[in-house]
């Protein structure tokens, strides 16, 4: 990228500012500490050419819409539309969800995202044991088709694109989504949106996987499979770094386990039979945006780069959009403070920047209660109003990729690139993803930087705004979002009426039907759709399964 | 008599499956000399206590991320008791919104621990109340 | 409360404090331990070695289960290492016995080594004379370790197995180290990964070859298994009754007792003496007046251990 002599004069130029002008500064007064990014990436002084000296940039960089896509997966990005306003929300009963969805969609919201608490996530109703107390606290309380509907009442789904966060027991949420979409006549070819459905994430630090690896898979791909023939705009799978960052990973790591991710879903699909270009395209991301801005920028033009020349190399794709990471961003949760709540705004704006610099195509801010409960009406607006001024008066938007050729950035994104291939490698020479889960490899590098990242906040090495610096006493926050005991109480009530009133012999055959297609190689999808139509419940399809592949427990590795 | 080690229980009751905060405390309680069992993610009340009978724990440490602190930190509390084990300390952390905590008091968790609590704190705090043997 | 006779019924939490106290040496458990003795002697126990990452309590769990079926109840000691320099340990084995975390009919117990060396904590064996008293058929004991440091557990356990995995690379070494010495029954775990069936062909023959140098008479079984799925349990619950009832057939059961108690009681003795030696030796600071004469070169040590010696036993015979 730059020529010889060039960078042979830039070496004795700063060689002379260095024993120079900086020299003298800095024998006044030392440098405060030896800096390095938020994920412990050395940093320099002052970067220049002669730190990305080999970079050619049509190979390097090229081109936005083109491989490898390191500037952006669209060729104007922001120029032609802003990236999908998408806040995750759910709380309580379906029907409080679906009034925080028609708000947030009138508030200027592009799309939906839909929490779904912690029971349906982990496959049972809001009746069963282990669900008492949970009912309605961290999503919508959804057990069968018929919440569905109220989720959706006035959402016309032919005009919205909706995300799903669930895994385990994604295939049941999306027929019920599917049997909505049919109901509102929108046929499926004209339905948008995103499951979740990433259980290997689930199993390294998330926690809610249900089936063994294998039958996890099995559906994990029926469901791919599924929607490559039938709903074709869906994006099937939210290959998952966003949690594995939370629970501790720097950024590298969040980067790298999530393609590690990526390559064993891409080789359980080829494995199934199907040729890498059908499904690669619909494949989507998900990760975190923390507030190094900077490192976070070079953290997704890194990921993008990789993930192109590994899809070409590894895995012969040809289609473009085989190659492409697109993706979803949240603003990082476990950032934000239960301490002077409003400087999350702060932070939140400034990873809202990350996000949009790093060129994400779809994109949550976290409400500044984060840290006390779910989202107060009041706090997710103020989270949408971020999005929508980096959008509108940053100037952030009316260019792509407007870091590019930052020395620093570069220098960063081919620094995290390369950590990304170390541990490619070394997770491929354990023997691929899952014997790295199995093992506990990714599990426990997690888990350390977790620890390291601790010690340096106990030690106040790290500074953390009003939580070990700049702390002051502060008056109870009031006003907090709580969800009532009631809600389980008035949920069990339901799904008592509900199991009573169906046509129990179009309910016991669907679901032995569901049990029979389990035990073969059959695509379950179809027969899911006929069991959620006989308003067979979350809890009771995931019981067959139980039955059928049996209940995963994960060796949990605790260094 | 041989130095008297504290033993500590440390549970996640309910679905929720964020372990980052109980698994680095388990670390740092064990790198204060205690003993601690971490009994992994979905306990039940029945399940934690069981376990805090079996291992004579000195301290239960409860974790919860989801809301669910009202209804599981007190039951937790509550069967100790019936079990005769009412000396046992139980803290609690994770998303715990401050004007929850007078009940959770009352109902016998003797402090809670919300996020940004300098794990030293804890450390001390279980160190200075723990029950003797 | 009433410990003994609650231990006697098997109380969890008599059980539990009773371990407790054994455990910090507390004064109350001298005489409790003496009670409960006669009542000693009914379980049968079962040691699972192996280094860390095989799986162990995995596979306690699933023997667990296989017991269980049987109506058999089980007691567990699964032991973990204390750190040397913070004198804390993580005791994860508990994690993986969920299923029977409300079971009454199983007991399990973490206990730290607390810098005993061995692979067990100084007073494992103690704990087990509880559980055996508090009515337990089985009791498993689970430790860490595979080498020649670690051999104790052959010294409590009844039944010995020895768990090795595929690909650990370990087992030439492990198998120099003397576990052929300590292995009543071999366990490959993760059989379904790659290396399996070599690692199996290996084992096989250096049993055969062992047994047949030592004119050995039981030949220990490689029981392959995958824990996570089950796979195996069943198997290995067999070998361990076959070599029960290979032990009590031949009378090597009492044998193996009379030597365990020969072992645990010169232990005891020498440790209690020791410890009221060291504590009188504390008194008034003797043994630094000792350590500063032997420096000095006014008395040799050899000289001193002499003296103190005489003084406890003044009338032995040399």
């Amino acid at each position: 990228m730059f020529n010889e002599k060039e960078l042979e004069k830039i070496k004795a130029g700063k060689q002379k500012w260095a024993e120079g002008t900086l020299a003298k500064t800095l024998s006044k007064a030392p440098e405060k500490k030896a800096f390095t990014t938020w994920s412990w990436i050395p940093v320099d002084t002052l970067y220049t050419p002669l730190d990305i000296k080999d970079m050619d940039y049509e190979r390097d960089l090229g081109y936005p819409g083109e491989f490898p896509y390191t500037r952006g997966v669209q060729p104007n990005m922001y120029r032609g539309r802003f990236w999908t306003m998408r806040q995750y929300a759910g709380f309580g009963s379906a029907k409080e969800t679906n009034e925080r969805y028609r708000y947030l969609l009138s508030q200027g919201q592009t799309g939906l995202s839909v929490a779904f608490h912690l029971p349906t996530q982990a496959g049972y109703d809001s009746d069963h044991p282990l669900s008492m107390g949970e009912v309605g606290k961290v999503g919508a309380a959804i057990d069968h088709i018929g919440d569905m509907r109220i989720l959706f009442d006035q959402i016309p789904l032919d005009k919205v694109t909706t995300s799903m966060t669930i895994n385990a027991p994604a295939t049941v949420l999306l027929a019920m989504y599917l049997c909505i979409a049919e109901e509102q006549g929108v046929p499926f070819d004209k339905l948008g949106g995103t499951v979740q459905n990433d259980v290997l994430k689930e199993i390294i630090c998330r926690g809610q996987y249900i089936f063994p690896p294998k039958p996890t898979m099995r559906l994990t791909v029926d469901l791919i499979e599924y929607c490559q023939k039938y709903v074709p705009r869906w994006n099937s799978i939210s290959i998952s770094g966003y949690h594995i960052r939370e629970a501790g990973a720097t950024a590298a790591q969040e980067m790298a386990f999530t393609i590690a991710d990526g390559i064993a879903y891409v080789q359980a699909c080829i494995e199934r039979g199907l040729p890498v270009d059908s499904f690669a395209p619909r494949l989507s991301f998900f990760f975190n945006a923390f507030t190094d801005v900077l490192e976070e920028v070079a953290k997704f033009r890194a990921g993008r780069r990789y993930w192109a020349r590994m899809m070409k190399e590894r895995f012969k794709a040809q289609n473009p959009q085989s190659m492409m990471l697109r993706y979803h961003v949240q603003t990082g949760g476990v950032t934000l403070t239960a301490q002077q709540p409003l400087n999350n705004i702060v932070r939140v704006a400034l990873q809202t920047l990350a996000a949009v610099l790093g060129g994400c195509q779809s994109l949550h801010t976290d409400s500044f209660d984060e840290a006390l409960c779910v989202p107060t009406q009041k706090a997710v607006t103020v989270a949408l109003r971020t999005q929508q001024i980096v959008a509108e008066e940053s100037g952030a938007c009316v260019t792509v990729d407007p870091l590019g050729g930052s020395y620093y950035v570069e220098y960063l994104t081919n620094k995290i690139e390369a950590e990304i291939d170390d541990y490619i490698k070394k997770i491929d020479a354990l023997g691929g993803t899952l014997a790295a889960i199995e093992q506990g490899y990714i599990q426990k590098e997690i888990q350390n930087s977790s620890y390291r990242f601790q010690k340096e906040i106990d030690s106040k090495e790290r500074t953390y705004v009003g939580v070990n610096k700049y702390v002051m006493e502060e008056p109870p926050v009031t006003d907090l979002l709580k969800v009532d005991m009631k809600v389980g109480e008035e949920k069990a009530k339901e799904l008592k009426e509900w199991r009573a009133k169906r046509d129990q012999a179009k309910w016991k055959k669907a679901l032995d039907n569901l049990r029979e297609v389990s035990k073969t190689d059959e695509n379950v999808m179809p027969a899911v759709i006929e069991a959620v139509k006989a308003n067979a419940t979350v809890g009771e399809i995931c019981d067959v399964w139980r039955e059928v592949f049996g209940e995963y427990r994960p060796k949990e590795f605790i260094s | 008599m041989a130095e008297k080690k504290i033993k500590i229980i440390v549970a996640k009751p309910g679905l929720d499956g964020h372990d980052r905060g109980a698994k680095l405390l388990s670390r740092i309680f064990a790198e204060a000399g205690m003993e601690v069992v971490y009994t992994g993610l979905r306990q039940t009340p029945e399940m934690i206590v069981e376990a805090a009978v079996q291992e004579d724990a000195d301290v239960v440490g409860l974790s919860s991320l989801s809301g669910v602190h009202n209804y599981f930190f007190p039951r937790v509390v509550e069967l100790l008791r019936e079990k005769k084990l009412d000396n046992v300390l139980v803290v609690g952390g994770g998303i715990i919104p401050e004007d929850d905590i007078p009940a959770l008091k009352k109902a016998g968790v003797a402090e809670i621990f919300g996020p940004g609590t300098p794990t030293d704190e804890i450390v001390a705090f279980i160190k200075a109340n723990v029950r003797p043997k | 409360m009433e410990y003994v006779s609650e231990v006697l019924k098997g109380s969890p939490l008599a059980v539990a404090r009773m371990i407790t106290w054994l455990e910090n040496e507390d004064e109350r458990a001298r005489p409790f331990m003496e009670e409960i003795y006669p009542h000693t002697g009914k379980a049968y126990i079962i040691g699972i070695t192996g280094s860390p990452g095989t799986g162990k309590s995995t596979l306690t769990d699933g023997l667990t289960w296989q017991m269980r079926k049987k109506n058999l109840t089980v007691g567990i000691i699964a032991v973990d290492p204390s750190s040397p320099f913070t004198g804390g340990a993580l005791l994860g084995d508990r994690i993986r016995m969920t299923r029977h975390s409300e079971d009454p009919g199983v007991f399990m117990r973490s206990m730290a080594t607390r810098g005993f060396l061995g692979g067990l904590a100084q007073f494992t064996q103690g704990a087990t004379k509880i559980l055996d008293a508090s009515g337990k058929d089985m009791i498993i004991i689970e430790t860490v370790g595979v080498g020649q440091d670690e051999v104790d557990i052959m010294r409590v356990a009844d039944t010995t197995c020895v768990v090795l995995v595929p690909g650990l690379g370990d087992v030439i070494q492990s198998m120099k180290a003397g576990i052929m010495e300590i292995a009543d029954i071999y366990v490959i775990n993760k059989a379904d990964l790659p290396g399996a069936d070599q690692l199996y062909t290996e084992v096989m023959y250096r049993v055969e070859q062992d047994a047949q140098m030592k004119n050995r008479k039981w030949l220990p079984p490689v029981i392959k298994t995958v824990a996570v799925e089950g796979k195996g349990e069943v198997d290995l619950f067999n070998a361990i009754m076959a070599h029960r009832k290979y032990l009590e057939e031949s009378g090597e059961l009492t044998e193996k007792r009379r030597e365990r108690t020969r072992q645990e009681t010169l232990k005891m003795l020498h440790y209690e003496l020791f410890r009221i030696i060291r504590q009188r030796l504390d008194k008034d600071h003797r043994i630094d007046l000792m350590v500063g004469a032997i420096m000095e070169h006014k008395i040799s040590p050899y000289k001193i251990v002499e003296k103190v010696v005489n003084e406890w036993l003044p009338s032995r015979d040399s």
